[in-house]
């Protein structure tokens, strides 16, 4: 590509944004020069003054001639370090290659090849901290925009899917996967796509995990997991909903009727902060608040499952679920909405592109602050005693925790908190299950193909990993699938060190 | 879906519907509820299985209409069918072995009982039932318990049975002779009531608690109660406790904070189409505080 043509001399000069229009399968003429000269697309977002007060989705999507200007930026490089980047290793040039070239149905085709549920991932990577941030691109300037590209060729593909996927000849053998999440969804349908009959069991009434009970619509609008199950019940997977592994059924009873299983039950338990007062009305736990607001769509004036409209709310927490749950809390009304979290700025846990998001939405950050206590009138909530927090002097481990600043206490008035602090493992399935192998938190413990200690029974997900990330959950149902695969067929053990979640 | 089988009316609004649901039928164990959405879109209610038939693969529930949900619920015909059901959730009671127990049920709590008080009759048992209503028309289920042992049944305006409240005639059995163990099912304030009586004498004391839940799994905290000191979660450690350590002002406290949203929305459904419902509706999104 590098020797395509450049402009001889006395040739007039087409801006690179005319050159786009060309034939399919061709690259526009564009030199290396010029590529680092074109910068970085913005993503176009809703407005932030009207998006704070509705759900509809923030990041509107790139038009295809900035995606594929976007594509131009990307540098093919011989040793393309944002694949290593990648957890479950996108062939990223390939697909953004493909892009450039306007061959949007090969670049769709290469981009599901290598990950299942890519309008989830293009949405809600933290690409900055993977792809992004290795890209050479970045070392000049930014890096590409590859989040903002694979959603795009995502959405693409949506918009133009064969009307039904091939349904392949059956195997024969069976497989159980308990729970809907990203896990538990890429491995129904590699285990579909080779041909094995697949049963998802699923706790709540409706399948998608975290995607549709905890992100909100705004940033994953449900549509797209509806879509996404609608395709591998189309594909022959079965989802039994309603459905709990622990209490409906016993695995031990899974494991008499189905040839392999997939545990991917998440790590749903909220972890409280165990100070006066969290018993009061007016005290979530992110995971009921944005339960009821999403699964059970109380931010539908209509609805029936009903939601509390604080007008004053503190959020404590850094991570995604925090700034989901604090955005969602100024969508539903609050006139103040802030969050309250024990570290600094740089350390904040959640997706940049959340932080700077609920910025412009006009989120209040009330930083290196540690609530001790909810005060409370007549059993509701009225206020969040807090103390300020400082970096005390190196641990042993030579870091500096954060130490409470003597004689800084103060009250945050509110009239709702949020507790969003993290989960832990729900122990319903692996305390039931007799010989299922947990390490001291609960999580359950698996080789190197993802298999725990009962045979033909593998894990994967938060639930092996303590709450990580959608793609990482994705990777690990990928993965299992394929050792699932082998071992239905006989062919396991297929150890595979390298390749284990620890890794990464 | 969960087709409903059978559908009788036990008093102004307390309503018994036979659902099928084959799986809970065959495995549930006294003590257990499920959870249920009536149709797409509905709020998800708990509800103890009051019995069951493993043969017939079909569940017994039996709700008080108190709100559009369980309203909806209450409306569906047999015919129709109930989209979700899930469960058996929460664990199992654990009944008294042999012995002499007595079961205090108040209004749709003594549904709840139902199940306690034959699986205390099948160990070989000997169960008084004590329960009651507001008038005659309010007593549920009297028939059903007296198949298991000999039933108390009061109510408050004297219009059948004892006049007076259960825990008055609870009083009276517990000076008869002694019992091992009281189970309490019913309305916060008699619980609390039945714990109050038993607690000098330290006869152990068993209540069913009834807070807000969504998923009754563990995963949303929402029907955290405080047992002990200790904070714990009704749909996965109950949903019975010992009376004699939970904090019923905080159970009570807690089971309100959607009372006006509730009320809101039942008026909403009950005026026609008009101009109230903008009213309604706003009142629907109150926010946080206008409940107090
Ligand atoms: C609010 C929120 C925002 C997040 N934002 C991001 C983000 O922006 N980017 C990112 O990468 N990650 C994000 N995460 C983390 C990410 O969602 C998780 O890491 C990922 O969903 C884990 O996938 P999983 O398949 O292991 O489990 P889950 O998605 O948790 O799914 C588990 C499923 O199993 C079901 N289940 C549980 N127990 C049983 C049982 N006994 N029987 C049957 N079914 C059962 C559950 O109901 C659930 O549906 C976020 C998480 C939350 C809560
Ligand atoms: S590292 Fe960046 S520039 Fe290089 S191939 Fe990957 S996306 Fe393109
Ligand atoms: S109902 Fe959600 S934790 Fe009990």
């Amino acid at each position: 590509m590098n020797d395509q043509a450049m402009p001889a001399a006395g040739e007039p000069i087409v801006p690179i944004e005319d050159r786009l229009i060309h034939p399919v399968g061709e690259r526009a003429a564009v030199t290396p020069k010029e590529r680092m000269t074109i910068l970085r697309q913005l993503m176009p977002e809703q407005d932030a003054q009207a998006r704070a007060r509705n759900f509809e989705e923030v990041n509107l999507g790139l038009p295809q001639q900035l995606a594929m200007l976007e594509a131009e930026r990307c540098l093919q490089c011989k040793n393309p370090v944002c694949i290593t980047g990648c957890p479950v290793r996108v062939n990223i040039p390939r697909f953004i290659d493909l892009l450039a070239r306007g061959d949007m149905r090969a670049a769709a085709d290469s981009l599901l090849d290598d990950n299942a549920l890519p309008c989830v991932t293009g949405r809600v990577c933290p690409q900055e901290s993977q792809c992004e941030a290795v890209c050479l691109r970045g070392k000049k300037g930014d890096a590409v925009a590859i989040g903002y590209l694979e959603r795009f060729v995502a959405d693409w593909a949506n918009h133009h899917r064969d009307s039904a996927p091939a349904v392949p000849t059956s195997s024969g053998k069976t497989v159980a996967i308990v729970g809907s999440g990203p896990a538990g969804l890429t491995a129904a349908g590699e285990l579909a796509k080779r041909g094995h009959t697949v049963t998802v069991f699923e706790a709540f009434h409706a399948a998608g995990g975290v995607l549709i009970y905890g992100i909100p619509e705004f940033r994953l609008p449900k549509d797209i997991v509806h879509d996404e199950v609608t395709r591998l019940e189309q594909m022959g997977v079965r989802i039994e909903p309603n459905a709990i592994i622990g209490k409906t059924y016993a695995l031990d009873e899974l494991r008499a009727t189905f040839d392999a299983i997939f545990i991917a039950v998440g790590a749903g338990l909220p972890v409280f902060m165990d100070i006066p007062g969290e018993n009061l009305k007016g005290v979530y736990s992110a995971n009921e608040y944005l339960t009821r607001v999403n699964l059970m769509g109380a931010y539908r004036p209509d609805a029936d499952t009903p939601v509390l409209h604080g007008q004053r709310v503190a959020v404590v927490g850094g991570g995604n679920v925090a700034m989901d749950a604090v955005r969602t809390a100024q969508r539903l009304g609050a006139a103040a909405a802030t969050i309250v979290y024990r570290r600094g700025m740089d350390e904040i846990p959640a997706r940049r592109e959340e932080v700077h998001h609920a910025q412009q939405e006009g989120i209040g950050f009330e930083m290196q602050v540690a609530p001790v206590e909810v005060i409370g009138e007549n059993g509701w909530v009225t206020g969040l005693r807090c103390v300020r927090m400082e970096l005390g002097e190196p641990d042993a481990s030579g870091r500096r925790r954060p130490v409470p600043v003597p004689g800084s206490e103060f009250v945050i008035d509110c009239d709702m908190v949020v507790v969003a602090i993290g989960t832990r493992s729900n122990p319903i399935l692996t305390t039931s299950a007799v010989g299922l192998k947990v390490n001291e938190w609960g999580y359950i413990e698996v080789d190197g193909a993802g298999m725990t200690s009962l045979p033909g029974v593998f894990a994967g997900g938060d639930i092996v990993r303590g709450a990580a990330t959608v793609i990482l959950a994705m990777g690990d149902g990928k993965r299992a699938a394929s050792a699932i695969d082998a071992y239905v067929r006989g062919e396991l053990p297929v150890a595979q060190p390298e390749a284990t979640s620890a890794a990464i | 879906m969960h087709p409903i089988i059978g559908k009788s009316k036990l008093s102004p609004n307390v309503t018994r519907l036979v659902v099928e649901a084959p799986r809970i039928a065959q495995i549930r164990q006294a003590g257990q509820f499920v959870i249920v959405r009536a149709a797409e879109g509905a709020e998800r209610l708990p509800l103890t299985i009051a019995d069951a038939d493993a043969g017939a693969g079909t569940i017994t529930l039996i709700i008080q209409a108190v709100g559009k949900s369980t309203e909806d619920l209450v409306a569906l015909e047999p015919g129709e069918a109930i989209r979700d059901v899930v469960g058996p959730l929460g664990q199992a009671t654990d009944l008294l072995e042999h012995g002499r127990a007595v079961c205090v049920g108040g209004g749709v709590g003594t549904a709840v009982m139902l199940p306690l008080v034959q699986g205390l009759s099948r160990n070989g048992v000997r169960v008084t039932s004590i329960i009651g209503g507001r008038s005659r028309e309010w007593v549920i289920l009297e028939e059903e318990l007296s198949r298991y042992g000999e039933v108390i049944t009061c109510t408050d305006d004297g219009s059948y049975g004892r006049p007076g409240f259960v825990t008055q005639a609870l009083a009276d059995v517990i000076t008869d002779g002694p019992i091992d163990v009281v189970y309490a099912v019913g309305p916060v304030p008699m619980m609390r009531a039945v714990a109050e009586m038993t607690r000098p004498s330290a006869i152990p004391t068993v209540v069913s608690l009834n807070p807000i839940m969504i998923d009754g799994t563990g995963m949303c905290g929402g029907c955290r109660v405080s047992v002990g000191g200790k904070t714990l979660y009704a749909c996965v450690d109950g949903p019975e406790f010992n009376a004699h350590e939970v904090d019923f002002g905080l159970l009570s406290d807690r089971l309100s904070p959607y009372r006006d949203f509730e009320k809101a929305a039942l008026e909403k459904r009950h005026c026609q189409l008009g101009p109230q419902i903008a009213e309604v509706s706003a009142a629907a999104t109150a926010p946080v505080g206008a409940a107090r």
